[in-house]
C-alpha cells in the first residue's frame, strides 16, 4: 500500500525501485541490441565478425597502403583501439540525441523511471564494445603482444568512457526535446572533438603547440582516456602513460574531473527535465 | 497549491474511516501551454526572443474531485477533447500534475494503452516480455507466466511468429491477454474494446467481470456508453475539463447522450433553432437493449435468426399516440435498418404520466456481419421526427458465416439461364 502526494506523484527519472530501473534498462538494450542483427543468417555472429572485418580493412589500409605511423611500432594496432573506444562515444551520443523522441509513444502512454532510456542507449553501445574488444584482444595477441596484467587497466579505461557517454547522453537527449538542432550541432561537435583527440596520431603531436598546450590538451577526457588505453595495451617507451604525456598528474586529474562534472551535469539536467519530458515531445 | 499528504495523516485516516478510498483525487488540475508559434530551432529562438513567449493556456482538466472506493468500476465519460485522457495519464503518472491532490492506496497498473511497446520486427514470446516488464513484472514473473498469456489470446500455434505477421485482432489480444497478467490492484483502461472479434470482445467482458469480482477497482474511459451501463458503477461525465456530474452508471450515461444529442435532435425540427430552449422532457427512454427470445440480454446476434430489441419509457406528462422507434446504424455511421410503431400501427394509445411502457421489437436479422449501434427514440405522434428522448447506448454484433456486401444480406437465389 502506497501513499503518494501530487508532487512527488508524476513521472520521475528514476522511479520507485532499482529492480524494475535495471531490468527496463536492461530489457530494452537487450532489445535493441537484438533488433540490429534481426533477420540475418548469422544473427550474434555479426556482431563480432562485422568488427573484425572492418578493422582488418582500416589495419591493412593505415599500415600497407598509406603507411601512417612511420614506423612506429604497433600502429595499427594503437589505431584499432582507438576507433573501437571512439566508435562507442559516438554510438552512444550519436543515439542518445533523439532516444527520448523516437521512443514518443512508451513516454505518453506508460509510467516508468524516465532515466532508463538514455541509460539503455549507452548499455547498448556498451555491449557493442566488448564484442569489439575482442576484435582488439585478437589482434593483440595477433601482433605478438603478451598478455600482461596492465590490460586490465582498459577495464577502467572503458568504464570512463561509459561514464562520459552516458553524461553526455543524458544531456543531449534532454536538450533535444527542447531544441531540435542539438542534432545537427552534436555532429559537427563530435567531428571536431574526433580530429582534436589522439584517435589517428600520437598526444605528444600536441607539442608543436607549445609544452603547457599539451598539459591543456590533455585535460580533454578523450585524450588522457585513448593515451592510457594504448600504455595498458602496448605500454613500453613508445607508448608511455597519460601522466607521462601531460608532463604531471594534474592533467590527468583534471581530466577525470571533467568527466565527472559532465555526468554530473548530465544527470542533474535530465532528472530536472524528467516529469515534463512527456508533454513536451 | 499543493501540499503533500504524510504517510501518517493518511493512517490515521484509516482509522477513523475504514473504507478508504482507493483513489482520492482532490481538486486536481492539469493545464497545456501551447505556444502560439512553435520554436524549435535555436536560430528562431535567438532571432526573436519575444516572439515565443506568447503562449495559449489549455486547461484540460480543472478543479475535479472525486474518490473511488476500493473495488469500485468507475467510468470516465466524456466527448473528444473533455479532458477524460489528460486525466487518466496524470492518476497513471506520466504527466505532472499542477495543482490539487492525488492519492493512490494500492499497486496502480502503470499502463493506460494496449499494446505499448510492440516491436514488430520481433516474435511475439519477446513482445511479451518486454511488454510484460514495462507493465512492472519481473523478468521472472514474465517468464513464468507466457504460456498463460498465449493461452489466454488463443496464439499458442503464433508464438514464433512476427508481431508484423499478426492481424489486427490477433494484437489487440495479445496485448489483452498480457495487460491482465499485471498485478495490479487499481487499472487504468482507455478504450480498450474498439478491436478484435465479438468473441473475444465476450471473453473481455467476462474478464472484466472476473477482474471486478477480485476486488480490483476499475477506472475505465470511454464513448460506448452501453459498456458503461453493462460494466460500471458509477460514472463521471468531463465536460471541458471541468467534472458535469458523478453518479450512478445509467444517468450519467443518459446525461452524456442529452448533451451529445442535444444538438442533433433541435436540429432535426422545421426551424433549426439556435439555443435549445429547456423544455420539460415529457417522456424519457429508461433502456434499450438487445434480447433473446426468452428474454435474455445478448451482445451477439446470428445472421438469419430473429432479433429482438426491447426499450422500456417512462412518460412524464400526458401523451397522445407516442411513435416508438429504433433505427441500427453500422460502424461507419450509415442507417441500416430503421422500424417504429407508425409503419405498424397508427395509434399507439394515451399514456398517464408516471406509466411506465415496455415495447418489444422482433425482425428478421438479414444485417451485414458486423456492429450496429441501437438507437431508440420515443417521439411525438407524426412521422416520428421531434423526439422526447432518444437512447444510444447499446449495440449488437452480428455474426455470419459468409461475408456480406451490402448494409443487408437479404436471402437471395441466383438463376442462370444459357441463351
Amino acid at each position: 500500500m502506497t501513499t503518494q502526494a501530487a508532487r512527488s506523484y508524476g513521472p520521475s527519472a528514476l522511479g520507485e525501485g532499482g529492480r524494475r530501473f535495471t531490468e527496463l534498462a536492461l530489457t530494452m538494450a537487450r532489445t535493441e541490441f537484438k533488433l540490429r542483427y534481426f533477420g540475418s543468417v548469422l544473427g550474434y555472429v555479426w556482431s563480432l565478425v562485422r568488427p573484425l572485418l572492418f578493422f582488418t580493412v582500416l589495419y591493412l589500409f593505415f599500415t600497407k597502403v598509406v603507411k601512417l605511423g612511420h614506423g612506429v611500432p604497433h600502429y595499427g594496432l594503437y589505431l584499432l583501439t582507438n576507433i573501437v573506444l571512439w566508435a562507442f562515444l559516438a554510438e552512444a551520443t550519436g543515439n542518445a540525441v533523439n532516444c527520448l523522441v523516437v521512443r514518443e509513444g512508451l513516454l505518453r502512454k506508460v509510467r516508468f523511471p524516465r532515466m532508463v532510456i538514455p541509460l539503455s542507449v549507452s548499455l547498448t553501445a556498451t555491449f557493442n564494445l566488448a564484442m569489439n574488444f575482442v576484435t582488439v584482444i585478437v589482434f593483440a595477441l595477433a601482433s605478438g603482444i603478451f598478455p600482461s596484467v596492465s590490460w586490465l587497466e582498459l577495464i577502467a579505461v572503458a568504464v570512463g568512457f561509459i561514464v562520459l557517454g552516458s553524461g553526455i547522453g543524458m544531456l543531449l537527449s534532454a536538450l533535444y526535446v527542447r531544441f531540435r538542432d542539438v542534432a545537427p550541432i552534436w555532429e559537427v561537435a563530435l567531428q571536431v572533438w574526433f580530429y582534436g583527440s589522439p584517435v589517428m596520431y600520437f598526444a605528444n603531436a600536441y607539442r608543436h603547440f607549445g609544452h603547457v598546450f599539451q598539459q591543456i590538451a590533455m585535460v580533454n577526457p578523450t585524450a588522457t582516456l585513448l593515451t592510457q588505453a594504448s600504455h595498458a595495451l602496448i605500454g613500453g617507451h613508445e607508448y608511455p602513460s597519460a601522466a607521462a604525456r601531460a608532463y604531471g598528474i594534474g592533467p590527468v586529474l583534471g581530466a577525470i574531473a571533467v568527466i565527472i562534472f559532465i555526468f554530473a551535469l548530465g544527470w542533474w539536467f535530465f532528472v530536472h527535465e524528467a516529469p515534463r519530458v512527456a508533454e513536451k515531445l | 497549491m499543493t501540499t503533500t499528504v504524510s504517510v501518517e495523516r493518511s493512517d490515521q485516516r484509516l482509522a477513523t474511516a475504514p473504507a478508504r478510498p482507493a483513489v482520492s483525487i482532490s481538486h486536481l488540475s492539469k493545464s497545456f501551454r501551447i505556444p502560439r508559434e512553435q520554436a524549435h530551432t535555436l536560430k528562431e529562438r535567438v532571432l526573436h526572443p519575444l516572439r515565443f513567449r506568447q503562449y495559449d493556456v489549455l486547461r484540460a482538466v480543472q478543479d475535479v474531485t472525486v474518490d473511488i472506493a476500493p473495488g469500485e468500476f468507475f467510468g470516465i465519460v466524456g466527448r473528444n477533447g473533455s479532458g477524460k485522457s489528460t486525466l487518466l495519464k496524470c492518476l497513471a503518472g506520466i504527466y505532472a500534475v499542477d495543482d490539487g491532490q492525488l492519492a493512490v492506496h494500492g499497486r496502480l497498473s502503470p499502463f493506460i494503452e494496449l499494446g505499448v511497446g510492440f516491436n514488430m520486427d520481433l516474435e511475439a514470446r519477446d513482445n511479451v516480455i518486454i511488454n510484460a516488464i514495462m507493465l512492472g513484472l519481473t523478468r521472472k514473473q514474465a517468464r513464468e507466466r507466457f504460456d498463460d498469456i498465449i493461452a489466454f489470446a488463443e496464439l499458442e500455434e503464433f508464438t514464433e511468429l512476427k508481431l508484423k505477421n499478426y492481424s489486427s485482432g490477433m494484437l489487440v489480444r495479445l496485448a489483452f491477454a498480457t495487460a491482465i497478467q499485471v498485478d495490479a490492484e487499481i487499472l487504468l483502461i482507455d478504450e480498450v474494446l474498439a478491436v478484435g472479434d465479438a468473441a473475444f470482445q465476450q471473453k473481455c467482458f467476462d474478464e472484466f467481470g472476473r477482474l471486478r469480482a477480485a476486488g480490483r477497482t476499475i477506472l475505465f474511459v470511454t464513448h460506448d456508453m452501453g459498456a458503461v451501463q453493462r460494466f460500471c458503477d458509477r460514472a463521471m461525465l468531463l465536460e471541458r475539463g471541468r467534472v458535469v456530474d458523478i453518479g450512478e452508471a445509467s444517468l450519467i450515461a443518459r446525461e452524456y447522450n442529452r448533451i451529445n444529442f442535444e444538438r442533433t435532435t433541435s436540429d432535426g425540427g422545421a426551424g433549426a433553432t439556435a439555443t435549445p430552449s429547456p423544455t420539460p422532457q415529457l417522456a424519457e427512454v429508461l433502456n434499450a437493449r438487445f434480447e433473446s427470445a426468452d428474454r435474455e440480454p445478448v451482445l451477439t446476434a446470428n445472421q438469419g435468426d430473429r432479433c429482438y430489441v426491447r426499450m422500456e419509457v417512462r412518460f412524464l406528462a400526458p401523451i397522445d399516440d407516442p411513435v416508438f422507434s429504433i433505427s441500427l446504424e453500422n460502424e461507419s455511421g450509415n442507417v441500416a435498418f430503421a422500424t417504429s410503431t407508425n409503419v405498424h400501427q397508427a395509434s399507439t394509445g394515451h399514456f398517464e404520466p408516471g406509466v411506465t411502457a415496455s415495447a418489444r421489437i422482433a425482425f428478421e436479422n438479414w444485417l451485414a456481419p458486423g456492429r450496429y449501434r441501437l438507437i431508440a427514440t420515443v417521439a411525438r405522434e407524426g412521422w416520428g421526427d421531434d423526439a422526447y428522448d432518444v437512447h444510444t447506448t447499446s449495440s449488437i454484433v452480428v455474426l455470419a458465416d459468409r461475408p456480406g456486401g451490402g448494409l443487408a444480406d437479404l436471402p437471395s437465389e441466383i438463376e442462370i439461364n444459357r441463351s
